[in-house]
């Protein structure tokens, strides 16, 4: 359950309190029937639609893991593969990987997740919902 | 400052899991639905997991030692057993995905878990027919004992007639041929053809058997006399030799599937298939639209030169197959002026039948046709439904039919 309070701003909604946002962790909301998803990382968050871009699948309810990557030797031979420091999030629709720094497609930066405005003021969280939605 | 004074509804999404009810995994296809509510849409090519239900499968396998050696195997855990594997399942893209593999939301009691699990895709979607094939028996075709083929083959059709299509009329199925045993093949279409639901037959096209054989014309002269199409399945062999070249799932998959319709096809035509059996309808099916323009083109070009070894032949080769069917999915559509000439290619206006594939992990919603930019709304009504519809001899209810009651023009929906 979360309690509701208004913003300061024209459809500003906060919608939960930073400690329920955990390290590392995601959550997706939807406000009436706007519907987003909130990814912290450290002391940061970030939020997207949780509208795919590829087709339209639920984004933000997949999983969010860290993005592959290959080694190279500096001869160019492949070492292999490893996880980097980044981490994709990935529409479980059909496996398209999103960057959760910035919303763009691993692949093809020219797709992109639709950002959220998302703020921190005294510990709350607040999400500026698109007024179409209230 | 603007400050909203009522509260507005906040709800927390589940994280969609191999739990998750389809209905919910697809609701987003919800909006498209509702703009398709008074179209035909008939899915050309979804799957059931067969063997979640295995020992429904094995238990009907006609030979009793065959049959007991499915039990055998049972007895010793999980695994299918008698049905050979296709090598290491990378389709979720290691639990990205979670509608394929490992599917584990729950259905309460009634109807059959599988009729029940494809129901909920067809309400999501928005699909009036949907039409099944099986999962993991799509590589039964490179099974070394023939006999294995025909024992399973036929179990899963027995499975599926005894089973699943009665309970849901909307479910029709294109059976399961032994191909690497022609004549029990005709003992398979002279047993089921009349079967309810049966719309036809189909080759899972992962095999090493070549099609212009002439052990197979009885085959299709009974397929011809039943009135019903054929189908060929496209599936991966990866244990194939020219793909153990291929590292990576990505690479192999996306050549496999085309690989073996292409052979197929090339096969058909050039030994004059459409001539020897006119009123054979021939539908390809899982290997997308955009290696037929190649094959077209290549197969022309040879035979304008090398008309001598194809002497069946009245037409060019591409006349043949835009006579025949293709379904949609997986549909490349990364660059739309390439998409627009293969449909133009294959006369999808009258030979294109939408195809889901669903649960598969490259599904496509009913979407992937209606946002198409080329496609005028008689030809996405034609390829989401009514081409199906003539093909398989389905009803259509009046209100679907794509003849409008009234001057009233019909949106094309734009997403
Ligand atoms: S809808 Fe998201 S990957 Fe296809």
């Amino acid at each position: 359950m979360i309690d509701w309070m208004p913003g300061e701003a024209m459809n500003e909604i906060m919608v939960g309190e930073l400690s329920e946002f955990t390290e590392g962790g995601y959550r997706v909301l939807r406000v009436d029937s706007f519907e987003f998803g909130i990814f912290r990382q450290g002391d940061r968050l970030v939020a997207y639609e949780n509208q795919c871009p590829h087709d339209g699948g639920p984004v933000c309810q997949g999983k969010v893991i860290p993005r592959v990557e290959e080694e190279l030797a500096p001869d160019q031979t492949s070492r292999g593969l490893r996880f980097s420091k980044k981490r994709n999030i990935v529409c479980p629709w059909h496996g398209w990987e999103f960057d959760i720094e910035t919303g763009r497609h691993c692949g093809d930066p020219k797709y992109r997740l639709r950002s959220v405005d998302v703020k921190v003021r005294d510990n709350r969280v607040y999400v500026s919902v698109p007024p179409a939605a209230l | 400052m603007n400050i909203r004074e009522t509260a507005p509804r906040i709800t927390e999404l589940e994280k969609i899991s191999t739990r998750t009810d389809t209905r919910d995994y697809l609701a987003k296809a919800a909006p498209t639905k509702e703009k398709l509510k008074d179209w035909l849409i008939v899915d050309v090519d979804a799957h059931v997991n067969e063997t979640a239900f295995w020992s429904e499968v094995t238990d009907r396998i006609d030979n009793e030692v065959l049959r007991y050696i499915a039990e055998a195997f049972r007895e010793r855990g999980r695994g299918p057993g008698l049905l050979n594997a296709n090598g290491p399942l990378y389709q979720d893209v290691s639990g990205r995905i979670m509608h394929q593999q490992n599917l584990s939301e729950p259905t309460p009691p009634g109807l059959h878990r599988q009729v029940q699990l494809t129901q909920r895709a067809m309400d999501a979607l928005g699909i009036d027919y949907m039409v099944v094939f099986p999962t993991p028996m799509l590589s039964l075709g490179m099974h070394p004992q023939a006999d294995a083929e025909v024992a399973l083959g036929n179990a899963y059709n027995r499975w599926l007639i005894e089973e699943i299509l009665p309970q849901d009329k909307r479910q029709k199925a294109l059976l399961y041929l032994p191909f690497n045993e022609p004549d029990a093949c005709v003992e398979t279409v002279e047993r089921f053809a009349d079967a309810p639901g049966v719309v036809g037959f189909s080759v899972t096209s992962t095999r090493h058997k070549p099609v212009w054989h002439n052990s197979y014309m009885r085959l299709y002269a009974a397929l011809q006399e039943t009135g019903k199409p054929l189908g060929f399945h496209a599936g991966f062999s990866w244990a194939d030799p020219s793909f153990q070249q291929i590292n990576r799932f990505i690479g192999m998959h996306s050549l496999s599937f085309v690989h073996f319709n292409m052979i197929h096809m090339t096969n058909w035509v050039l030994n004059g298939l459409p001539e020897r059996f006119p009123g054979l309808k021939v539908i390809w099916i899982e290997s997308g639209l955009a290696w037929v323009p190649f094959v077209m083109q290549r197969l022309d070009s040879e035979y304008m030169m090398r008309t001598s070894e194809c002497p069946l032949l009245k037409r060019k080769p591409s006349e043949y197959i835009q006579d025949m069917y293709f379904t949609s999915q997986p549909l490349e559509r990364s660059n739309m002026k390439l998409t627009q000439a293969t449909f133009e290619a294959i006369s999808a206006d009258t030979q294109l039948l939408y195809a889901s594939d669903w649960p598969h992990w490259d599904f496509d919603a009913p979407s992937s046709i209606t946002k198409l930019p080329f496609l005028k709304e008689d030809a996405k009504r034609n390829i989401l439904g009514l081409n199906a519809a003539r093909l398989f001899g389905l009803e259509v209810p009046a209100a679907k039919s794509g003849v409008k009651a009234s001057p009233q023009r019909v949106a094309v929906p734009a997403e």
